[in-house]
């Protein structure tokens, strides 16, 4: 089986698995009474965990160090086996099977994305389908797959060691191992808690889009409320014991706080944190005029002026922004590609993240991709605030 | 003292492939030994302190007096000779090793298993590679002690250079009796340095290039 890339529809129910050949690739994991508890301690450390995960959805796991969550995570592939109670994904039990074989078809990504330092990026994605027993050529074209779809360009990042990359590159190769042999069910342990904030946005936003187009079952581990607002369709909030808090949607969890342990975990700045579950997608995008690398300056002067344009979204040729000049910074014939670093922000962004690119820019507004980065158009100011009274508006009904 | 070497160069040359025969060969047997028993150390917390201790005991032991030990036991000959100098190789190779295995980022081994790996494959695909650098440090250590020891074998009438060392003692005073040391000497440090040559040319062709220091 290999990725279904057609487009997702919008969320659907979860009304169990569809396996193969569905939209959704994820699968239903339950979890029922799982208890596990240490020898020598006196409280478990998990104590009777029932829950449902839909297929296709991510959900986060969060709450205070100590509460469980990343125990709970780990009894789903069996790196810590429960001392009592049953899990099943996509309602098999996970003990029906040898530990490395469910393994194989859980995708697992941890902080920092622990490559393997002796193993060229390539390698360390074609692990799991190595293991499987595919043949070379599916795998190599499994890997550059992956790879364009983390957007790392598998032509330069093939052969390079882990040292050789960024945290952040090491990261999306991390998600793209995760990824590897297409696993229906992927467990992520703090996934982007090693990287600086700005990559970890875009990490975020990268995440959102590949899910939109592979919906996956994903776990997410994360001690940060923020991230599970903006990553999760549903947030767990744990207290000590793995005792559920709350389990609901980022909106119910944010609007109606179940406890006021849930209330002080989200911390104060919820109308802020609202901001965060608003998407760039809400908000009309405008449209300037835009110019292919290799293009005829003076053309794209012409259009830009006629459409009464000071600067231009210059695209690469197979339509991702990469510059955002000013008419008078395109000098010479033909558009070159800029040097500066575009920062873009994902259609499925929080305008939350919007605003900070934002803030950021000389334009005062932000470049927005879809897709494996295609361009479509540009957010400003005006449209957020619009949209924040017209939310505001709406409260007030 | 050239026309000493010259009258007995093709003695000379038997005699010190003989050496490096004789310590690639312990080093060799060493180092899968000494791999191995680090392996199921690391396994068991509990033997840690013992191999440590064994392996600092065993250094102190003499080697003249190894082999003085090991002769009731084998016999005059070569094989003594291996045993004695394949018994302190092994002790660098199994600390490094032991070291090596244990400074694997656990977090790896938890995403190898995690992934889906078989225990031997987190060994052999993982752990090895990664411990691999400290442990050819120890074969290199290994290496070096074993040339001195293989020359202290020759006692029991071992092969190699050790030969003319003890030659040239047992003539002290005598007209070639300087010429002997200094060829069994020259000749073990010549063939040392060829050896740890080889093991860093060894080194570059296995050491993955993502692991490499500098």
């Amino acid at each position: 089986m290999t990725t279904d890339l057609s487009k997702a529809p919008e969320p659907t129910d979860s009304s169990g698995s569809t396996g193969s050949g569905g939209s959704i690739s994820g699968a239903e994991i339950l979890l029922e009474d799982v208890v596990k508890q240490y020898p020598g301690q006196k409280s478990p450390a998990v104590g009777s965990l029932s829950l449902t995960i839909p297929a296709g959805e991510i959900v986060m796991f969060v709450g205070p160090s100590g509460c469980g969550k990343t125990t709970s995570l780990k009894m789903i592939n069996r790196l810590i086996e429960p001392t009592s109670g049953t899990i099943k994904i996509d309602g098999e039990d996970i003990r029906g099977k040898s530990e490395t074989e469910l393994r194989r078809k859980i995708g697992y990504v941890i902080q920092g994305g622990s490559l393997f330092p002796h193993m060229t990026v390539e390698k360390n994605i074609a692990l799991v389908p190595k293991l499987l027993g595919w043949d070379k050529k599916r795998i190599d074209e499994r890997v550059d797959e992956l790879l364009d779809l983390v957007s790392l360009d598998p032509g330069r990042y093939r052969k390079r060691y882990p040292r050789e990359l960024s945290g952040g590159q090491q990261q999306r190769v991390g998600v793209a191992r995760g990824l590897a042999a297409d696993p229906p069910v992927i467990l992520m342990d703090e996934p982007f808690g090693a990287v600086d904030p700005i990559t970890r946005q875009r990490l975020q936003d990268e995440l959102l889009s590949i899910q939109r187009e592979l919906r996956k079952t994903i776990v997410c581990v994360t001690h940060d409320i923020d991230e599970a607002i903006k990553l999760g369709d549903r947030i767990l909030i744990l207290q000590e014991g793995a005792q559920i808090a709350q389990y609901d949607t980022p909106e119910v969890v944010l609007g109606a706080p179940a406890t006021e342990f849930v209330a002080d975990f989200i911390g104060s700045g919820s109308s802020l944190k609202q901001l965060s579950l608003a998407r760039v997608s809400e908000v009309e995008l405008r449209k300037p005029t835009t110019a292919t690398v290799g293009e005829r300056v003076a053309d794209v002067k012409q259009r830009a002026e006629a459409a009464g344009d000071r600067s231009v979204v210059v695209l690469d040729e197979r339509g991702r922004p990469v510059g955002w000049p000013w008419l008078r910074q395109l000098k010479g014939d033909t558009v070159l590609e800029p040097t500066e670093d575009l920062v873009n922000i994902d259609l499925r962004s929080t305008l939350n993240d919007a605003l900070d690119t934002m803030l950021s820019s000389s334009h005062g507004g932000a470049v927005v991709t879809g897709d494996r980065d295609q361009y479509l158009g540009v957010v400003v100011f005006d449209a957020v605030t619009e949209h924040i009274r017209s939310l505001e508006e709406e409260a007030r009904d | 003292m050239w026309d000493f070497i010259v009258e007995r160069r093709e003695q000379i040359a038997y005699n010190t492939f003989q050496h490096f025969n004789l310590v690639v060969q312990a080093v060799v047997v060493a180092t899968v030994i000494g791999v191995a028993l680090a392996v199921l150390i690391v396994r068991a917390p509990a033997l840690q302190g013992v191999a440590n201790a064994l392996s600092a005991i065993g250094l102190t032991i003499p080697s003249f007096a190894l082999v003085g030990l090991l002769l009731p036991v084998f016999s005059i000959g070569a094989f003594t000779a291996f045993v004695a100098v394949a018994f302190y190789a092994v002790l660098p190779v199994l600390r490094n090793s032991v070291v090596g295995l244990q400074g694997v980022d656990a977090t790896l081994i938890e995403s190898a298993r995690g992934m889906g790996m078989s225990g031997f494959a987190v060994l052999w695909r993982v752990r090895l590679p990664l411990a691999w650098p400290v442990i050819l440090a120890g074969v290199r250590i290994s290496m070096q002690m074993s040339m001195g020891v293989a020359a202290i074998a020759a006692y029991v009438l071992g092969p190699g250079l050790g030969g003319y060392i003890f030659k040239g003692l047992a003539q002290i005073g005598g007209a070639n009796a300087v010429n002997y040391a200094l060829v069994g000497t020259l000749g073990v440090v010549v063939v040392a340095l060829l050896a740890d040559a080889l093991l860093l040319l060894l080194g570059r062709l296995t050491i993955s290039k993502g692991t490499r220091v500098a």
